[in-house]
């Protein structure tokens, strides 16, 4: 269980607005965020992370506390054990496919099934450049879970896809998450993708 | 022609910009990382040698290094070691005066980098120092090797501050630019042109190079 109750200000262009987030997050379970641009969307997910700070509040994994201002509680993103698909993919343009994941991860196995999983057996040896963007998409992906994190934050991961990779990647991803138990937040402009495989919804206004 | 000043100069300009690569890089990332007061009087002391007349500061760094008194007089009495009119001398004066030709493409680099590379790789568990090392140097290469470059020639190029603090000491402070002054003034002009045409080539052929790599390297770090 995920628990955050937070209060982070948001620069607006009319000036400031306060971001205030009390939720829980089940073990295992897979929520949806929608709402407008400018609305906190993005803020929440790094928050969550622990790459910004909120000025108030509590977050907690199970028993551990990973956020809580009054107490000055900070766990660094290094320790909070998650993935993070960035919606600008964030790939690291000196290393291939396949450097990616030995970057995060010694498993080869692991590895080899994520490979298989996105469909980049082919292109291991790629760096970024030389990827599509639905192809570096998936590799945002993988590279997030190539950790094997407790609990996985997604902004915008399918933007890039079309519509046949898109359901067959969601239809292994949805797989692969119930197999290792991670609790996962997607961010998303279209939620009607996420229709019949996220089990609740958070809508940002 | 007595080629030991080209030598010597070679040597300078190797060890100096070894230091500085190995101090530099650190401390350009210390700069990049965040914004303070103290950050900025820290660049602008830094910067100082680009806007400084060589002398002045070859006329400060005689003053620090002379073993009557402050620095010079602890590594004088404690180590043994004199600063002034010697080869440690120069090149710890070499390191400062190209100090900020490290600095500053190294620097303006590791923050044109997106915010994001390094967040991926702490959200995958990495230290900051792996991050930096794994993620961050890597995809600096280009202005890495212009800061390299840039260092080693300014160094081969300095004669202000070598004549204050080196003086001319054939073998051991007489580098090339002195040994070229040094030809003018007793009007042996063929040795001048030797050595002016050695170190014109040398760093000719060193900017070409850069400009050449940097060419095939130069891109965006989002591709």
């Amino acid at each position: 269980m995920i628990s955050i109750n937070i209060e982070k200000k948001l620069k607006a262009y009319h000036g400031q607005q306060v971001l205030h987030i009390d939720k829980q997050f089940a073990t295992g379970s897979i929520t949806k965020i929608y709402g407008p641009s400018g609305s906190g969307k993005t803020t929440f997910l790094k928050v969550i992370a622990g790459l910004i700070s909120p000025e108030k509040g509590v977050i907690k994994a199970d028993r551990e506390t990973w956020f809580n201002a009054e107490v000055k509680i900070n766990l660094s993103t290094q320790k909070r054990n998650i993935g993070f698909v960035f919606q600008q993919y964030a790939l690291f343009p000196n290393m291939t496919v396949r450097q990616h994941l030995e970057y995060a991860t010694a498993d080869e196995n692991w590895i080899e099934r994520l490979l298989s999983l996105g469909k980049l057996e082919s292109l291991q040896t790629h760096k970024p450049d030389y990827l599509s963007g639905g192809q570096q998409q998936r590799l945002a992906i993988l590279r997030a879970l190539a950790t094997k994190p407790r609990l996985l934050l997604m902004d915008e991961p399918f933007s890039a896809l079309d519509t046949k990779m898109k359901t067959e990647l969601i239809a292994a991803l949805k797989g692969l998450l119930k197999e290792l138990n991670i609790t996962t937040i997607i961010v998303s402009h279209s939620p009607q993708e996420l229709d019949g495989w996220a089990d609740d919804e958070m809508v940002f206004e | 022609m007595d080629l030991s000043p080209i030598w010597l100069t070679l040597k300078l300009a190797g060890i100096t910009t070894a230091l500085l690569f190995i101090v530099g890089v650190p401390f350009a990332w210390w700069l990049s990382r965040g914004r303070s007061f103290f950050k900025i009087i820290v660049e602008a002391i830094i910067t100082m040698p680009l806007v400084l007349p060589p002398s002045v500061l070859g006329f400060y760094l005689l003053l620090a290094f002379s073993p009557q008194r402050g620095l010079g007089k602890w590594l004088h009495d404690n180590f043994d070691v004199q600063l002034v009119f010697s080869f440690p001398g120069l090149v710890l004066a070499s390191v400062i005066y190209s100090m900020p030709f490290m600095i500053g493409p190294v620097k303006s680099a590791l923050q044109q980098l997106p915010a994001a590379l390094a967040e991926a790789s702490y959200t995958l568990g990495k230290s900051r120092w792996q991050t930096f090392k794994s993620v961050l140097l890597p995809n600096i290469k280009p202005s890495l090797l212009t800061a390299v470059v840039l260092s080693f020639a300014h160094t081969l190029g300095e004669f202000g501050v070598v004549l204050m603090i080196g003086g001319n000491i054939p073998g051991v402070t007489r580098v090339a630019s002195i040994a070229v002054y040094d030809a003018v003034e007793k009007m042996d002009y063929a040795s001048a042109n030797n050595y002016s045409l050695i170190l014109f080539s040398i760093t000719f052929v060193m900017v070409i190079a850069v400009f050449v790599f940097n060419k095939y390297q130069a891109k965006s770090p989002l591709g």
